[in-house]
């Protein structure tokens, strides 16, 4: 009966609630205070380096936890606007205090990340979704493991190494990392303190600006212990990533490479003149079609497709399907969005370039 | 086009004078015809679309405050009415809790979820505030309702045979319905809606007069009554049985003012909603004339066949603003709370283009539209034909363009 109690009291809080969420209430005495819905709050902030914010983060009690390499969803509000980005805790998986940390680069045409550089304070609550990614150790932990970073892309393998620390993995860890200068090793003090306190911790930083510019090559990864079982793992910037697959293939290498791509959100320069060209994916429906340049809507139908629809003039909002990634145009203003993970008006919107949607 | 309005009352607001009037449109002696050009409506839309633009690229932060502001409000109105219920013994703290519970869920109904609905704050991109997600408190699901008004109504306003909401197909609302004999009880139906009106707002979907006649098939509706059937039961299960339990030996006194606090919402916004397409110089229109509709056309149509009621700050927000129906019929994704700053330069629009501006007080408003549905329950011939203001509008472009 113990366990029956509260539920038989939480379906009474709902039913009296309805139609409303239970959290749409709470939200308004405190944001924290959270039925069903996961938040955090920021409990700390600083400034590890000159582009980079390092928010501490206190979720609610429904956070699950994260396993090492995994991303969440955060969400914050900006100009009454609310923004979704992904990034990777930098923590051990299974911290005790349940927090975690996210150190967030803020790129020249990082909209959100800018924000949070220079908005993000101690109290603020945010949106957080739960951990996910398959980016992450294997259960059975390889006898060697590798990691190479670029830039940003040093918080999912971060929290690999430092879950193998804390567990007191055996084996030898070689850290490869790769940033624009000195200044930008977001976890300079720690990868330091690390590799004093951990003799099989082997840290390796190279730079990517300036006289001596160090790019990934072959020797980075010389003398590495039992190198031979060692797994890799891989995440950064798109050229990274491609010169260590380029690496292994050439190499002949068989240990497994997990890999996480790491994407700018960077909008696209849209010429309003340029020829159409591109992709239209339906996902939900697994079709595909050549951009012609008409609006999703019209699209979808010559696909063969009936989506939801209604006054096909931007109005009924009937329409609204969700915008996994690409770039669209409002027909009736001209006006773009490269945003991911939008819903959009089929009817007003056409693709600009490649597009996925659900539909 | 020609579009017929069926009453005297109505005055074009830029006529102050019959001189003044001469002067803007030249060709037209008759003080109650109107000619625009078809350059004339298309700069109509440009100015609409202009206006429109502005307010959209200055959305942001206050808009989304003020959408919480109210929620807050109509929370603390919904927990005071609900906690007063439990002091139902004492008849004033009765009258009190009704009062607010019914201000919560008039304020739930019209200026949260009537507007949410139309998609007016889908930009926030706020998982429940959002035009997909939202619910409301009210037995109508909300799926049913974007499908009957943000498509059906906002689309085809004011077309006979087209818009449902021309009597709900229930009353007789122009003199262009035929009359029959079924009509004779219009003011008995007006009523019996605005009693039940969100019992009559759910079952609009279904369009029960096309059941009657065979036109609509049980498959056809399975989904919708299942949808009805699973929230009105939620609903009902909240007013008429978790709460009033829920205070125990008061059940039978709050069962009561839950069920007054929903009447009192069903009037009032069956009243506000009436007053927006329904008294006197609102217009329709037939499915010919809206044939391949340009934008311009589609705007004019939609300033024609509404009306405005004039009022205090808080009476538009308790109204979900929509006594300014001209406003929200042009910018129905606008929200809402924007309306009141931009009737100023739509009404300035109408006096540059010579066209009528429909507004008046509650009262007069609301009372022109009860005359109008008794007057409709009789035929034709034995009501007096009105003074028509005729707008006529040049289809295509005209020859020296």
């Amino acid at each position: 009966m113990s366990i029956r109690i509260p539920d038989l009291v939480g379906s009474i809080v709902e039913a009296a609630l309805s139609p409303h969420p239970v959290d749409r209430y709470l939200e308004l005495v405190d944001p924290m205070m959270t039925w069903r819905d996961l938040r955090a709050k920021v409990v700390a902030v600083d400034h590890p380096t000159s582009r980079t914010v390092r928010l501490t983060l206190q979720p609610t009690r429904q956070w699950q936890g994260h396993s090492a390499g995994q991303y969440v969803q955060l969400s914050t509000v900006i100009n009454g606007v609310r923004h979704v980005r992904c990034f990777s805790p930098a923590n051990a998986a299974n911290t005790p205090s349940g927090a975690l940390e996210l150190t967030i680069t803020a790129h020249d045409d990082g909209f959100v990340s800018s924000h949070l550089r220079e908005h993000a304070h101690a109290g603020m609550v945010v949106g957080l979704s739960q951990a996910a990614g398959e980016f992450t150790l294997p259960d059975d932990r390889p006898r060697s493991a590798v990691f190479i970073s670029g830039g940003s892309g040093i918080t999912p393998v971060l929290s690999m190494v430092r879950t193998l620390v804390t567990e007191g993995y055996p084996g030898p860890i070689t850290f490869v990392h790769y940033a624009r200068t000195p200044a930008d090793v977001a976890y300079r003090a720690e990868l330091t303190a690390l590799a004093g306190a951990t003799p099989a911790f082997d840290l390796r930083l190279h730079y990517t600006r300036g006289d001596d510019a160090e790019h990934f090559t072959a020797a980075h990864l010389a003398d590495i212990p039992r190198f031979d079982d060692a797994h890799l793992f891989v995440c950064g910037p798109p050229a990274l990533m491609n010169a260590v697959d380029e690496f292994y293939d050439t190499s002949g290498l068989t240990q497994p490479l997990h890999s996480e791509a790491f994407t700018l959100a960077a909008p696209i320069a849209v010429d309003p003149d340029a020829p159409v060209d591109g992709e239209l994916t339906f996902l939900r429906s697994g079709r595909s079609a050549t951009n012609d340049g008409r609006t999703i809507l019209d699209q979808a139908e010559s696909a063969g497709l009936s989506p939801e629809s209604g006054c096909r003039m931007g109005i009924c909002f009937s329409c609204t399907a969700i915008k996994k990634s690409g770039c669209t145009r409002n027909v009736l203003t001209g006006e773009t969005d490269t945003e991911a993970d939008t819903q959009i008006q089929l009817c007003i919107n056409a693709p600009v370039g490649d597009v996925e949607i659900e539909v | 086009m020609t579009i017929t309005s069926n009453s005297t009352e109505i005055v074009p607001t830029a006529v102050t004078s019959d001189r003044e009037f001469d002067d803007l449109i030249t060709d037209v002696r008759d003080p109650k015809h109107i000619t625009l050009s078809y350059e004339q409506v298309e700069a109509l839309g440009r100015d609409l679309d202009e206006l429109r633009a502005r307010v959209v690229a200055d959305l942001g932060e206050k808009d989304r405050e003020y959408l919480y502001s109210v929620i807050r409000a109509q929370r603390g109105f919904e927990i005071a009415g609900r906690g007063l219920m439990y002091l139902g013994f004492f008849p004033p703290a009765w009258i009190a809790a009704v009062g607010a519970l019914s201000v919560s869920k008039i304020l739930d109904n019209m200026e949260i979820g009537h507007n949410v609905m139309h998609g007016q704050y889908d930009w926030m991109r706020e998982d429940t505030y959002n035009s997909r997600e939202f619910e409301w408190d009210t037995v109508c699901p909300a799926d049913q309702w974007r499908h009957s008004h943000n498509y059906m109504h906002h689309t085809f306003t004011n077309i006979l045979g087209e818009d449902r909401d021309i009597g709900y197909g229930i009353l007789r609302m122009a003199r262009d319905q035929k009359w029959n004999p079924y009509y004779l009880g219009n003011l008995a139906y007006a009523t019996g809606l605005m009693l039940l009106f969100e019992w009559g707002v759910m079952l609009h979907d279904l369009e029960v007069e096309n059941i009657v006649a065979g036109k609509r098939k049980w498959y056809d509706v399975k989904g919708l009554v299942k949808g009805m059937w699973r929230k009105a039961g939620r609903q009902v299960l909240k007013d008429y049985v978790v709460f009033p339990a829920l205070t125990g030996p008061l059940f039978v006194p709050t069962l009561v003012g839950n069920a007054t606090a929903n009447l009192v919402r069903n009037v009032w916004t069956y009243s506000i909603i009436f007053c927006g397409h329904f008294p006197s110089g609102a217009q329709t229109f037939t499915s010919e004339e809206c044939e391949n509709e340009t934008r311009g056309q589609w705007y004019l149509r939609q300033m024609l066949g509404s009306a405005n009621i004039t009022g205090s700050p808080l009476f538009h927000i308790m109204s979900g603003n929509l006594s300014h129906q001209i406003e929200h019929h042009l910018f129905p994704d606008l929200p809402a709370s924007r309306y009141p700053e931009m009737s100023g330069e739509v009404r300035e629009i109408c006096e540059r283009y010579g066209l009528p501006y429909n507004t008046g007080s509650f009262s007069h408003q609301l009372g022109s539209t009860w005359k109008k549905i008794a007057k409709l329950s009789l035929p034709n011939f034995m009501t007096r034909d009105d003074d028509d203001l005729v707008v006529t509008v040049e289809r295509s472009k005209s020859a020296a363009a």
